[in-house]
C-alpha cells in the first residue's frame, strides 16, 4: 500500500476500488463472525477456495486494483446476525443466503451456484413451509433497518479497499476538508444522536464539552467492553465493519481536537481485536491514520487496549483506569470523564455503536438521521435477540419499533407454541417487560417511563416456562460476581440479595424476604457509587413488581409455578405407567422410593432430595415432576 | 460573611469557605457525619457511602465527593438517610468478625462505635465471613483480613502518602480484599513498617503488634534488671487518652508510672539523641568539607532507612552511619550493665518506649545485636504503654511526676526536639553553629526548619560557605526529593527524612490524631526544649563523661552501623 498524501489520491483510490468491487461477477461471502467460525465457516472458506482453484474458476480473495473480467470474489465477511442459522454464506449479486452450510455442501455450491448460477433451495431458509432464497426476504431481515450493520456480512471485513469501495472514509474526508470542528459538533448535536452504551447521553453535547476544555491533549476512547450476558452488537460491528467505527472515532478526533484514540475491547473478543488491528494497520499504511493525514494538519493514531473481561470496566471511569494500567474501579464524580478522563485529560468516551453511527450522520446530514425513529431518540438500535423465540440473533431496528414487532415479526414468535411471559431488556441493569407492555415503543424515553432501560441492547424473551425468581437470581448472581467490590452497598448488598434469592429458589424462603429484598434494593439503588451498582437491583425489583405472586408461591407454598426450580419440584410416579421394576428405588441415593415388585412404586416426599435420578433412570417414563 | 456564598444545612445557613467538599462544610456546621473512607490527607475514595446526604428535591449525594455550591439546601439526617446508614452498617457487620471484646482494636474501632451510635441491635443476615489467616510476618504490624471493611484507607496511605505500595486491592465483588502482591507475607514486600496503614485503619484489620506481654514477663521476673528509655514524642501524645491537654508534656508522670509498674531504671531517649547529634554533626562536617557522599541522609528513622534499602539503594552510601538514638542508647546501656548489674540480678533487659512501629523492626535487625541478645529487647509503642498503665490500674492523672534516673539521666533540649520533623536538623545546627549564645540558638528556629510542612528547604551559613538543607516527612515527599537530586535538579548537603508526616509525633504507635491537631504535639516538644537548662547537645555534661568513659575508643563499635554490609 502506498501512503495517500492528498484528498485527490484518496478519491482516486476509492474510485478504483469501486470499479474492482463492481467488476466481480459474483461474490461468495462466507460469514467470518464468531458464531459461524465456531460452526466451521473457516474450513468451508478454505474448501471453497481449493475447489474453485481446482476447477480453474478465477477467484479473488483480496480485491485487486486492476479488475479482470469474470472474477469471483470469495470473502470472509463479518457477522450477519442470524447466528442461529450459521454457518451462513451470502451469494451476490442475487442476494441469496445459504444457511447451516456444511463442509460437504461445498462441491454442490461450486457446481450449482458458482459455475451454473443456480440457487440451492436445500440450503435456503425456510419458515412455516415457505422457502426464502433472498436474504432480504427472510422475515428476520425484512422488518429490520440495517444502517450500522449495513455492511456487516456484505464486505470483506479485513480489507480497507472494500470499505473504500462502498464509500468508506467519505464522511471523514468531508469532516476533514469541508467542515470546521464546530460544524461537525453542530451536525452531531442536531442529529440528536444519543449514546448507545446504555446511558443515552447526547453525543453532540459530550463532544462540545470536551472541545471547550482548555487542557491538552484530549483523548477519544471507544468502549468495546460489551459485558451484558448474551449481548454482541458491538462485537459484530468490530468484527464485521471495523473501519466504520474507526472512521467515527477519527471524526470525533477532528471535532474535539484530539490526536489519539483508544479502543478498549475485551480480550474474549479475539476476532474483534484481530480485525481492528488489521483495520488500523491498513489505515496507517494508507496514511488515513498517522501524522498529517492526507496532507492536512490533522494527525491521529488509534491504539487497542484489551480488557480482561470485567463487567465493571464498561463503566467510564473504571474503563479509563484500566487503560491506564490501574485496577478497574469506578471513581467518584465529579470530575466527569470529559474533564478528567483518560490520564486525567479531557476525554470523549462513546461506545462502538455510537461511533459507527457518526460517519452516516456526517455523510447524510442530521435531517436524514432524524427522519429515522422518534424525535427524541432518532436513528436505529441494534439488539441481541435471544430466548424462547423462533429467530434469535442480532437485529437492528429503528428506535420506536415496538416489542411486539421485534418478537413476533422479526423473532418469528414464540418457539414451540408457548406463550409469551416477559422480556428482559437492558441486561443485568435492566428490567423485565410483560405482555401489557408489548406495544411500548423501544426508545430511551418510553422505556424509562415504565422503569426499564434500553441498556446496551440485550433482549431476552421468556415464555411461560420461565421462573421469574430464577431469572432474578441469575442476573443477581452475575452482578454480584462482577461487582468491583469498592462501595459497600453494591459489594455487600448484592451478596445478601443473592443469598436471599438463592434460599427462595431452594425452597427455604422466609416470611419477610420480599420486603427485605426491596429494602436492600432501595438502599443499593440510592447509595451505590456507580451506575452499575445503582442499577444492580433492577431485575429483582421489576420481577417482584410484575410477578410478586411467583415469589410468594416459592416462599409460602414452597412451589415454583413454572416448574423450573429443582428443589421445589415434586417427583411423582404415575401408577398407570409404572411396571414396578424397582430400578428407581435401586438408584435412589436416599432410599426415598419403595414398593412391591411388579406393582406401582411410590416416592416418600419427605425423604426425596429432588435430584431427579429416578426420572432419568425410569425405562417406562413413569416418573414426572409436578410444580 | 458573604451571603452569596451560603448553603443551608438542615435549615441553618452556613458559609462556604475553602472546604474541599460538602462533607467538610457539613462538619463545620457542627454535624458529625459518619465516614469510614474519608481522610482529609488522602484522595477522595467514596466507597463507604455513609456520608450520603439529601437535597430539597430528594436527590442523594455522597457529601465527600460533592462540591459545595452556593444555594444548596442539604439535609443530613432524614429518615431515609438514617435507614441507609443503618443498612450499610448492618451489611458491613454481617460480613465482619464480631468478637469485639477480644479484638486488638477493641474500643478504638470506628465500625464498633458507629454501630453503637446508630443503635444496631441485630443483624438480619447470616455471618458468612470465612476464617482468614492473619499475616504475622511483620515485626511491626499484624494484618487480619477477616476484619477488613475495604475502605481502602490503608492502601491510599501506603501508596499516596508513603509511596511504598506494599498493599492494594485484589479480586472482585464480595471476594475483594486488601492483599500484598501475590499474597506473599508482608515481611517479603516493600513494606517499611511505618505502620501508617494501621493508624488509618478504622477497624482491627491492621493493628500494631502488641509486645506488652513480653515486657510484663521481664518485669515479673525478679532476677531480671529492667531498664527503659522513653522517646521524645511519647511524652506529648498521652494527652487525649489519659485525661490531659493535647500536646501536654507527660514525661514526669510516665516515669512515675513506669517505676510503679516495676521498671528498675527509667531514662529519656533524648540523652542518646545528644550522642547522635554529636556523632552526626561530626560526620556531616567531615563529609561537607571533603564533599564526599553528599547529601548526607539522616538515619534516625528506621522506616526511612528501610525505604532507602528497598527502593533507593543507590543512595545507601549517603545514609549517615550513626545509629538511631534508640539503638545508641541500647548499645551503651547494655555495655554499661554488663559490668554494673545490681546484686541479685542475673540478666539485664532494655525496653524502648517509642511512638513508632518500625522501631520494632529496627530492634530486631542483626546489626543491633550483641552477645546473642538484641540490644533493645522489647519495643513498646505509646499505645501499648497506655494499655499497660491502664491494665496496672494506675490513675495517670493522679500520679506525682518523677524525674528520670541516673546515671544516664541528663539531656539537652536539642535531644527533645528529635520527635518532630526538623528537630534533628535544628539540633545538629546548634552543634555546628558558631554562635553559642541563647540568641543564636533561638534564631535557628526561624530559618525554616520548624513547621509541619511535608518539605522544608533552608540555607544556613557555615563559615564562608552555605549549607543547603532539605527536611521532609512522608516517604512520598522523600522519594520525590531524591528523584530531583538524582536528576540533578536540586542539590543539598543534608537531607533529614522522617517517614511519618510531621515526624515521630505522628508515628503509628501514637494514639491517632488528625493532621490539623498534630501541631499541638510539635509545640509541646518545642516548649519542653525552651524550658530545658541545657539547649545544645555538646553542653550536656553527660556527654563528656561517656566519651571519656565507656565510649573511649569504641565510638564506632557502639554508635555507628554499616547498613551497606549485607
Amino acid at each position: 500500500m502506498t501512503k495517500l498524501d492528498t484528498r485527490l489520491a484518496l478519491d482516486q483510490l476509492r474510485e478504483s476500488c469501486e470499479k474492482a468491487f463492481a467488476a466481480e461477477k459474483r461474490k461468495i461471502l462466507v460469514c467470518g463472525g464468531t458464531g459461524c467460525v465456531s460452526g466451521g465457516s473457516l474450513q468451508i472458506f478454505e474448501r471453497l477456495k481449493e475447489l474453485m482453484e481446482e476447477h480453474h474458476v478465477p477467484v479473488e480473495v483480496e480485491l485487486q486494483k486492476d479488475p479482470h473480467q469474470d472474477v469471483v470474489g470469495l470473502k470472509k465477511s463479518g457477522c450477519h446476525g442470524f447466528c442461529e442459522m450459521g454457518p451462513l454464506i451470502r451469494i451476490e449479486p442475487e442476494g441469496w443466503l445459504y444457511t447451516k452450510v456444511k463442509l460437504e455442501d461445498c462441491e454442490e455450491i461450486l457446481e450449482s451456484t458458482i459455475i451454473k448460477g443456480e440457487c440451492i433451495d436445500r440450503l435456503a431458509y425456510r419458515q412455516n413451509g415457505e422457502i426464502y432464497r433472498r436474504q432480504a426476504d427472510i422475515p428476520f431481515y425484512k422488518k429490520q433497518t440495517r444502517l450500522v450493520l449495513e455492511h456487516c456480512g456484505h464486505i470483506n471485513a479485513t480489507s480497507i479497499y472494500e470499505y473504500l469501495a462502498i464509500g468508506g472514509y467519505r464522511a471523514f474526508e468531508k469532516a476533514l476538508f469541508d467542515m470546521q470542528p464546530e460544524d461537525i459538533i453542530q451536525e452531531i448535536t442536531e442529529s440528536n444522536l444519543r449514546g448507545r452504551g446504555g446511558g443515552g447521553f447526547q453525543t453532540g453535547k459530550k463532544w462540545a464539552s470536551a472541545r471547550v476544555q482548555k487542557e491538552n491533549p484530549k483523548y477519544i476512547v471507544c468502549n468495546g467492553d460489551e459485558g451484558d450476558p448474551g449481548a454482541f452488537m458491538d462485537r459484530s460491528v468490530m468484527e464485521g465493519d471495523p473501519n466504520k467505527m474507526l472512521e467515527g472515532m477519527m471524526i470525533a478526533g477532528i471535532a474535539v481536537g484530539a490526536q489519539e484514540g483508544f479502543i478498549y475491547v475485551r480480550a474474549e473478543y479475539p476476532l474483534a481485536v484481530e480485525r481492528l488491528r488489521i483495520a488500523i494497520e491498513q489505515a496507517n499504511a494508507l496514511g488515513l491514520l498517522g501524522d498529517h493525514i492526507l496532507g492536512s494538519d490533522f494527525s491521529f493514531q488509534i491504539h487497542i487496549n484489551r480488557g480482561a473481561g470485567a463487567f465493571v470496566c464498561g463503566e467510564g471511569s473504571a474503563l479509563t483506569a484500566s487503560i491506564e494500567g490501574k485496577r478497574g474501579m469506578p471513581r467518584v464524580k465529579p470530575p466527569r470523564t470529559v474533564e478528567h478522563g483518560l490520564f486525567e485529560k479531557p476525554t470523549v468516551l462513546n461506545n462502538v455503536e455510537t461511533y459507527a453511527n457518526v460517519p452516516m450522520i456526517i455523510q447524510n446530514g442530521s435531517a436524514w438521521y432524524k427522519s429515522i425513529g422518534p424525535e427524541n431518540s432518532p436513528g436505529t438500535k441494534a439488539f441481541a435477540l435471544t430466548g424462547t423465540i423462533n429467530n434469535t440473533g442480532l437485529i437492528e431496528v429503528p428506535m420506536g419499533t415496538t416489542l411486539r414487532e421485534v418478537i413476533f415479526d422479526i423473532g418469528g414468535g414464540m418457539r414451540g407454541n408457548t406463550d409469551f411471559k416477559a422480556v428482559q431488556i437492558g441486561g443485568p441493569s435492566g428490567g423485565c417487560l410483560t405482555a401489557k407492555e408489548l406495544d411500548i415503543p423501544l426508545d430511551f424515553d418510553s422505556l424509562k417511563k415504565v422503569g426499564a432501560m434500553i441498556g446496551s441492547g440485550g433482549l431476552v424473551v421468556m415464555d411461560t416456562k420461565t421462573c421469574m425468581v430464577e431469572v432474578a437470581r441469575f442476573f443477581m448472581h452475575f452482578t454480584q460476581n462482577e461487582s468491583c467490590g469498592k462501595c459497600v452497598p453494591c459489594r455487600e448488598g448484592t451478596k445478601r440479595m443473592l443469598e436471599i434469592l438463592e434460599r427462595i429458589v431452594d425452597g427455604k424462603g422466609r416470611d419477610g424476604d420480599i420486603e427485605l429484598l426491596l429494602e436492600l434494593a432501595d438502599t443499593i439503588s440510592h447509595t451505590a457509587l456507580c451506575g452499575l451498582g445503582k442499577s444492580a437491583p433492577s431485575p429483582v425489583v421489576s420481577t417482584i413488581r410484575n410477578f410478586r405472586s411467583e415469589y410468594e408461591a416459592h416462599i409460602y407454598d414452597k412451589k415454583c409455578p413454572a416448574g423450573v426450580c429443582a428443589k421445589l419440584r415434586t417427583f411423582v410416579i404415575n401408577p398407570e405407567l409404572c411396571k414396578g421394576c424397582s430400578k428407581c428405588a435401586r438408584n435412589c441415593p436416599v432410599n426415598a422410593i419403595s414398593g412391591e415388585l411388579r406393582k406401582p412404586f411410590t416416592i416418600d416426599q419427605d425423604v426425596c432430595i429432588k435430584c431427579g435420578t429416578c426420572m432419568s433412570n425410569c425405562p417406562f417414563h413413569a416418573i414426572s415432576t409436578e410444580a | 460573611m458573604n451571603i452569596n456564598n451560603m448553603i443551608e444545612i438542615d435549615g441553618i445557613p452556613v458559609e462556604i469557605g475553602d472546604e474541599r467538599n460538602l462533607l467538610d462544610v457539613i462538619r463545620k456546621s457542627g454535624v458529625k457525619l459518619p465516614t469510614f473512607c474519608y481522610h482529609s490527607d488522602l484522595s477522595i475514595f467514596g466507597a463507604c457511602r455513609m456520608c450520603m446526604v439529601e437535597d430539597e428535591r430528594g436527590r442523594l449525594m455522597a457529601s465527600c465527593s460533592t462540591l459545595p455550591k452556593a444555594g444548596m439546601k442539604i439535609f443530613t439526617n432524614t429518615q431515609r438517610l438514617r435507614k441507609y446508614r443503618r443498612n450499610i452498617l448492618e451489611l458491613l457487620l454481617a460480613d465482619h468478625c464480631r468478637d469485639c471484646t477480644t479484638c486488638g482494636n477493641n474500643g478504638n474501632c470506628k465500625l464498633q462505635s458507629l454501630a453503637r451510635q446508630f443503635g444496631i441491635k441485630s443483624v438480619r443476615f447470616e455471618n458468612t465471613k470465612s476464617e482468614m489467616a492473619q499475616d504475622l510476618s511483620s515485626p511491626a504490624i499484624i494484618r487480619d483480613p477477616g476484619k477488613c471493611i475495604l475502605c481502602g484507607d490503608c492502601v491510599r496511605e501506603c501508596n499516596e502518602i508513603q509511596n511504598v505500595g506494599a498493599i492494594d486491592f485484589a479480586f472482585r465483588g464480595s471476594k475483594a480484599m486488601i492483599s500484598t502482591a501475590f499474597d506473599v507475607p508482608l515481611s517479603e514486600t516493600q513494606c517499611v513498617g511505618c505502620g501508617q496503614c494501621a493508624a488509618a485503619c478504622p477497624t482491627g484489620a491492621i493493628i500494631v503488634r502488641n509486645d506488652s506481654m513480653k515486657a510484663w514477663n521481664y518485669l515479673d521476673d525478679p532476677e531480671t534488671f529492667v531498664t527503659c528509655e522513653i522517646a521524645p514524642a511519647v511524652r506529648v501524645a498521652m494527652g487525649q487518652e489519659m485525661g490531659m491537654q493535647p500536646g501536654e508534656n507527660a514525661l514526669g508522670r510516665i516515669v512515675s508510672a513506669l517505676h510503679r509498674m516495676g521498671f528498675d531504671e527509667v531514662y529519656d531517649t533524648s540523652t542518646a539523641a545528644d550522642l547522635t547529634v554529636i556523632e552526626e554533626a561530626n560526620e556531616f562536617i567531615q563529609r561537607f568539607r571533603s564533599g564526599e557522599k553528599l547529601p548526607l541522609l539522616t538515619s534516625c528513622c528506621p522506616a526511612w532507612v528501610q525505604y532507602v534499602e528497598k527502593r533507593n539503594p543507590d543512595f545507601l552510601p549517603n545514609v549517615s552511619t550513626c545509629r538511631s538514638p534508640m539503638s545508641m542508647f541500647a548499645s551503651v546501656i547494655k555495655e554499661y550493665y554488663r559490668d554494673h548489674l545490681p546484686e541479685g540480678k542475673t540478666k539485664h533487659v532494655h525496653i524502648a518506649i517509642m511512638p513508632c512501629t518500625a522501631k520494632k523492626f529496627e530492634a530486631s535487625r542483626p546489626e543491633f545485636r550483641s552477645h546473642d541478645q538484641q540490644d533493645t529487647d522489647v519495643v513498646i509503642t505509646t499505645q501499648e504503654l497506655i494499655k499497660m498503665i491502664k491494665e496496672s490500674g494506675i490513675v495517670f492523672e493522679e500520679v506525682e511526676p518523677e524525674a528520670v534516673d541516673m546515671p544516664f539521666g541528663t539531656y539537652s533540649g536539642a535531644g527533645v526536639i528529635f520527635g518532630v520533623s526538623g528537630g534533628v536538623t535544628e539540633a545538629v545546627l546548634r552543634k555546628i553553629a558558631t554562635s553559642d549564645n541563647r540568641k543564636g540558638i533561638a534564631s535557628l528556629a526561624y530559618t525554616g526548619v520548624r513547621g509541619l510542612d511535608g518539605v522544608k528547604e533552608c540555607v544556613i551559613p557555615y563559615g564562608d560557605r552555605e549549607v543547603h538543607i532539605a527536611i521532609c516527612s512522608g516517604l512520598r515527599n522523600a522519594s520525590d526529593l531524591l528523584e530531583a537530586v538524582r536528576r540533578g535538579e536540586k542539590q543539598f548537603d543534608l537531607i533529614e527524612v522522617m517517614a511519618c508526616y510531621g515526624g515521630c509525633i505522628s508515628g503509628a504507635g501514637q494514639p491517632y490524631i488528625s493532621r490539623r491537631r498534630r501541631i499541638n504535639r510539635g509545640n509541646g516538644l518545642y516548649r519542653a526544649d525552651s524550658t530545658t537548662p541545657i539547649r545544645r547537645s555538646q553542653d550536656n555534661p553527660m556527654m563528656k563523661e561517656l566519651y571519656e568513659g565507656i565510649l573511649k575508643g569504641r565510638e564506632h563499635e557502639l554508635l555507628h552501623v554499616n547498613y551497606l554490609k549485607k
